[in-house]
């Protein structure tokens, strides 16, 4: 086990190197920085003026000077500055972590408490009518733009209300905010819980073939224990893989739904970073992002473990 | 123990199935959900074809006056802020994602096979690295990897359509090298090599052919997931460009505020992008019940 730890913890070291890479030269791959854009909405391009900029920013050097020293800043914990705001990044991306954090968080919960009982019953109801409207339901889950459904709640909440429920930071009240973020959280959330859904039904069938539930069906267990105690908590493994995987990923609808929603997290600035090749704040919240699901990724296996003790690491 | 017809059972499993319509009807029959993706599938693919015919209007000439007009008897889905005709945008924007998510599933899947049966069937040190690329390129969710490609690459079709390719080739990779693990140490590739055959014929010839039926099932899901991805990058303002008409982009122009005003312009682009996904979805899951029996998610 102490040796798989290693492996693993270097291997994430190697990922997390690779990806800083890949973001850097990508960024760069196309001629254009911001000084351009700057530019050209202004309009009146003096050369000197972009000179100046570019050395100002560090865009003057060449690639591996700026790749080191961001690498070494990053080492120290020196993110360095925005180009749009001129604060320190560090400033402008610690504020926006929390909201977006509460909305993942809440996204999972709803549909951890959605997915798995829903999953449940359709396995044990398969082939009903029940069975098919819930596989119906969560294969539209699938299908709907989380952008699109969260533009739907919006319309409902006009039509019905003749408001909309717009994200203000604090509002004082702990379950106001919760409302307010719970709106946006299930857009999002309804994805994520048609997955889990799909996934604890699939599994439990699997679980439901093999022989010790006939077993437990024979020693005169009932139904409900043969499908909670017995099938459920071998089918459960799978199902925390894909909770694991779509918490890290849930950033990827986050991106859209804070867009709908007008909500000022991290999801959404990445986008407004991209825009403005703003590349001290892209670069340092893909890192950020991609340290997330390493190490959500690296939880779930540990979790393995804990949840299933015939599986060792071992090499 | 219930009785078991089975004649009823034979039926269901497919025997005594003849021809080309036979097959269609057992197909209708036994999987209801993935017959009605099919059509689904049929009518998106029909209407982008035909998209000239079955339009009444240009779907990129503005009228000022019809601005913001609902759904009447000129403009059946409505107008939007320009004039545009709604329906007419729709119906060319099914040729857009259509080429979007045939481009990039088809890009994915042919760098995916490539590199998933190299990695798979030679093993050493380009396992090894091809195994850290797919690490690396997997630690970024899909939408987020394919917004920094496009806003790296630039907006235009083609580069759309590898910006949302790129993402997918891990998946590919990862399944066709597994498979192939699986699949190196059968007996029918010892058979290949004792009779000579050369390595990279042993891997096209006969490792290759094998990988097939998860390959489609892993196709008709990302073909889904690409058009997801597309109309997202449009929505975010980094997808195909103007004057391509996009569903994604058709709900980006301000559509928080036409919520409000004018929602026939969010209903409609929403319902064509969630139709299509939900068709392919549908046929998807009855392909993967057909190759795949074990595999049901």
């Amino acid at each position: 086990m102490g040796a798989y730890l290693i492996r693993r913890l270097l291997l994430m070291v190697v990922t997390l190197f690779g990806m800083s890479v890949l973001i850097f030269v990508m960024l760069r791959l196309v001629p254009g920085n911001i000084t351009d854009i700057i530019f050209d909405s202004a309009g009146f391009v003096n050369p000197a003026a972009k000179k100046k900029i570019e050395r100002q920013l560090g865009l003057d050097q060449p690639i591996v000077t700026q790749y080191v020293s961001w690498i070494s800043g990053l080492a120290r914990g020196d993110l360095g500055y925005a180009y749009v705001s001129e604060k320190p990044a560090i400033e402008e991306i610690l504020p926006r972590i929390p909201v977006t954090a509460k909305l993942a968080v809440l996204a999972l919960i709803f549909s951890v408490l959605f997915g798995v009982p829903l999953g449940v019953m359709s396995a044990v109801r398969q082939n009903t009518a029940l069975d098919y409207v819930l596989r119906v339901v969560s294969l539209s889950g699938l299908s709907l733009p989380s952008f699109w459904l969260g533009l739907l709640i919006l319309m409902a909440f006009v039509h019905w209300f003749g408001w909309i429920p717009i994200y203000k930071s604090n509002t004082g009240s702990f379950w106001h905010d919760l409302a307010l973020l719970s709106i946006p959280a299930a857009a999002v959330g309804f994805r994520s819980s048609a997955l889990v859904m799909r996934l604890t039904r699939s599994s439990m069938l699997e679980v439901m073939r093999q022989d010790y539930i006939r077993t437990a069906r024979a020693k005169g267990a009932s139904e409900p224990a043969v499908n909670y105690d017995h099938a459920l908590r071998n089918a459960v493994l799978p199902v925390v893989t894909i909770i694991g995987i779509e918490a890290a990923f849930l950033i990827g609808g986050l991106i859209v739904t804070e867009t709908v929603f007008n909500i000022p997290g991290v999801a959404r600035f990445l986008v407004e970073a991209i825009r403005w090749r703003d590349y001290p704040i892209v670069q340092n919240l893909v890192m950020f992002i991609a340290i997330v699901v390493v190490v959500t990724n690296f939880i779930v296996d540990m979790l393995y473990v804990v949840l299933d003790p015939r599986i060792k690491y071992e090499e | 123990m219930a009785v078991i017809d089975h004649d009823v059972e034979l039926r269901r499993a497919g025997a005594n199935v003849r021809g080309l319509g036979g097959a269609l009807v057992h197909f209708v029959r036994r999987y209801p959900l993935g017959a009605i993706g099919a059509l689904i599938m049929i009518l998106f693919i029909t209407t982008a074809i035909f998209a000239d015919q079955i339009t009444r209007y240009d779907p990129t000439s503005t009228n000022p006056r019809v601005s913001l007009a609902p759904p009447g008897e000129q403009h059946m889905l409505g107008a939007d802020f320009m004039g545009r005709d709604v329906f007419s945008r729709i119906v060319y924007g099914a040729r857009i994602s259509l080429a979007v998510a045939i481009g990039a599933t088809a890009l994915g899947c042919l760098v995916g096979v490539t590199i998933g049966l190299l990695s798979g069937f030679f093993g050493g040190w380009v396992d090894l690295i091809v195994q850290r690329l797919i690490d690396i390129m997997q630690a970024l969710p899909l939408l987020v990897m394919a917004l920094i490609m496009a806003a790296s690459l630039g907006p235009s079709l083609t580069n759309t359509i590898i910006a949302i390719a790129i993402p997918l080739v891990p998946n590919v990779a990862r399944v066709i090298r597994s498979n192939t693990l699986a699949l190196r140490e059968m007996p029918f590739v010892e058979a290949a090599r004792a009779v000579g055959m050369s390595e990279a014929r042993i891997a096209v010839q006969h490792v290759l052919p094998n990988t097939l039926a998860p390959l489609i099932v892993l196709g008709t899901a990302q073909f889904g997931s690409a058009i997801l991805v597309e109309s997202a990058l449009a929505f975010l303002g980094l997808g195909v460009p103007e004057p391509h008409p996009s569903w994604g982009r058709m709900l980006s122009e301000s559509a928080a505020e036409y919520v409000r005003t004018a929602p026939w312009l969010v209903i409609f682009p929403g319902i064509a992008i969630s139709l299509v996904v939900f068709g392919t979805n549908l046929l998807g899951d009855a392909i993967r019940d057909i190759l795949d029996p074990r595999q049901r998610i």
